[in-house]
């Protein structure tokens, strides 16, 4: 469903991020990409929402290239993606549940579709009695479950995490990993970047291992291998 | 559809006026300069209009005619001057009138009332007292009646003070016409410099949330649905700073009018503030709304290219 055809992409002549990656995601995989921090991860996924266009080569979602999308419709598209990010990127000013109905309404959805949804995704991230606090009134672990909620509030087809667990501490990182499995189950493509290694060991998934923009290995029950 | 996008935006746009609270504040705080400073203007131009018409009312040219000058060639002249297209209005003081005024002017000097009994007669000519729509048209009627007195029929005619009074005439003209044009110039500059300031702040107040804008766009929300609320929001900034900069005039006008009063004698600016209250208003909240949403739309422009 995701294909990426020889994308390189160059900030500068001295900073090459990507060189000619090239790899297919397949429906319901659970992907983590690997690799030292300037490997090209979050590139990658920069590339895939659209945030970011290659130097060179395509990326295709379903059969669409994503970089040819029109402006007026890249936030259709982007409702198809869950994002989830180190830094949580929650909206400061809206409590966890309008961070939530947020995603709703900006995909339009009405207000019953919210009042029922919203309440559900609560439970499953073990959010229910943090809803109507801020952001800066959560811890981080909740934080990051306030934004994993908010990413699959649309069940979007794949979900994106770039390091959800960077600045997480060892329980709240499993609680985290815990759920992405758990969407992944229900039927949600994950594409997870990190460097945490005892992750990747537990999940025995697909790996992708990046090395200074280029694909170094591709392994389908892979081990971080450094 | 349509119509719970725009309750959403709406809504939010309100939510975010509040949490944002210390931004709101110093934001209104500005745009409540802005919008004084126009209000004032309005105001400036009230009292300077009055001023000028005041100080144009008392410019006139005035032919003092012979005491034996014939009322019938007064009257005359007076019909002609009226033709011109420079002149707003002729008055004809009679030399009876003028005696009389002059008495009642000078009632309180024994000297002077008893030289006129003395004299017996009136020593006083016939006026007529000239007056041009615009102060420097009197060039063109003091010419008409330059022309008038040299003619034969002009021997009636004592004097004409315009000729005495021409330099003071020209230079009243000129102090008129260029106190227009500075009030005009300085009054657009300090408008332009608090428009931009006001712009520079709703920048300012958009660009601490340039990271949220982004992550919205993320999250799959379009253009129009993120920059409605910060356009919204901006609507609200006018709105208050308006109702705001309305009532600060009340106390300022209350205190000011009595001097204004008294000082330029025909504008009380109280009395000019309750009355244009209505125009006033419309004029801030439009400039308001106008200002903050404009604003708000332009500087968020440049963050939704995510």
């Amino acid at each position: 469903m995701i294909f990426f055809d020889k994308v390189s992409k160059i900030y500068s002549p001295t900073s090459t991020a990507l060189e000619e990656v090239s790899f297919a995601v397949e429906p319901r995989e659970f992907i983590s990409l690997v690799g030292q921090s300037g490997a090209g991860k979050t590139t990658l996924l920069k590339l895939l929402l659209a945030e970011e266009k290659p130097t060179a080569g395509r990326v295709f979602f379903e059969s669409t290239d994503v970089h040819q999308i029109p402006k007026k419709e890249l936030p259709f598209f982007r409702r198809k993606i869950g994002t989830i990010f180190e830094d949580f990127r929650l909206l400061p000013n809206k409590t966890a549940y309008e961070n939530i109905a947020f995603a709703m309404e900006a995909a339009g959805k009405t207000p019953e579709e919210i009042e029922r949804d919203v309440p559900q995704v609560l439970e499953l991230t073990n959010l229910v009695d943090r809803s109507w606090h801020f952001p800066d009134e959560l811890s981080r672990g909740e934080r990051q479950r306030v934004a994993i909620a908010r990413a699959i509030i649309n069940q979007p087809e794949v979900i994106i995490a770039d390091e959800p667990t960077g600045n997480l501490d060892p329980l709240n990182t499993w609680e985290i990993i815990n759920i992405l499995k758990k969407i992944n189950e229900l039927g949600t493509t994950v594409l997870l970047a990190t460097h945490n290694k005892t992750i990747i060991d537990s999940l025995g998934r697909r790996v992708i291992t990046l090395e200074k923009g280029k694909i170094v290995r591709d392994d389908k029950e892979g081990r971080y291998v450094m | 559809m349509v119509w719970i996008k725009i309750k959403r935006i709406l809504k939010a746009g309100f939510i975010n006026f509040w949490r944002n609270g210390w931004v709101s504040l110093a934001t209104i705080l500005i745009m409540v300069i802005t919008l004084f400073s126009i209000g004032s203007l309005f105001f400036a131009r009230a009292i300077l209009g009055t001023m000028l018409s005041q100080i144009q009312d008392k410019v006139d040219i005035s032919i003092y005619f012979k005491t034996n000058a014939p009322e019938e060639d007064i009257l005359s002249l007076k019909d002609s001057i009226s033709k011109l297209a420079e002149v707003k209005s002729v008055d004809y003081v009679s030399a009876e009138q003028a005696l009389a005024d002059f008495k009642e002017r000078h009632k309180d000097n024994a000297l002077i009332t008893q030289s006129l009994e003395e004299i017996g007669e009136n020593p006083l000519g016939a006026t007529l007292n000239v007056k041009a729509k615009e102060p420097s048209q009197y060039e063109v009627v003091a010419k008409f009646l330059e022309a008038q007195s040299n003619s034969p029929s002009g021997s009636d005619i004592d004097k004409i003070n315009y000729f005495q009074n021409k330099l003071v005439i020209d230079r009243l003209a000129k102090i008129l016409d260029s106190a227009k044009k500075l009030g005009a110039t300085v009054s657009i500059i300090l408008v332009i410099i608090s428009v931009l300031i006001t712009f520079n702040t709703i920048r300012l107040a958009i660009y601490i949330s340039r990271d949220e804008i982004g992550v919205m766009r993320l999250v799959g929300a379009s253009g129009k649905f993120v920059s409605g609320p910060f356009v919204i929001e901006g609507m609200i900034y006018g709105i208050v700073s308006a109702a705001i900069t309305i009532v600060l005039f009340y106390p300022l006008t209350l205190w000011l009018g009595p001097i204004t009063e008294s000082f330029f004698t025909d504008i009380n600016l109280f009395h000019y503030y309750i009355s244009n209250f209505g125009q006033l208003f419309l004029v801030l909240i439009l400039t308001g709304i106008i200002l903050g949403g404009l604003s708000s739309f332009i500087a968020i422009r440049r963050y939704l290219k995510v």
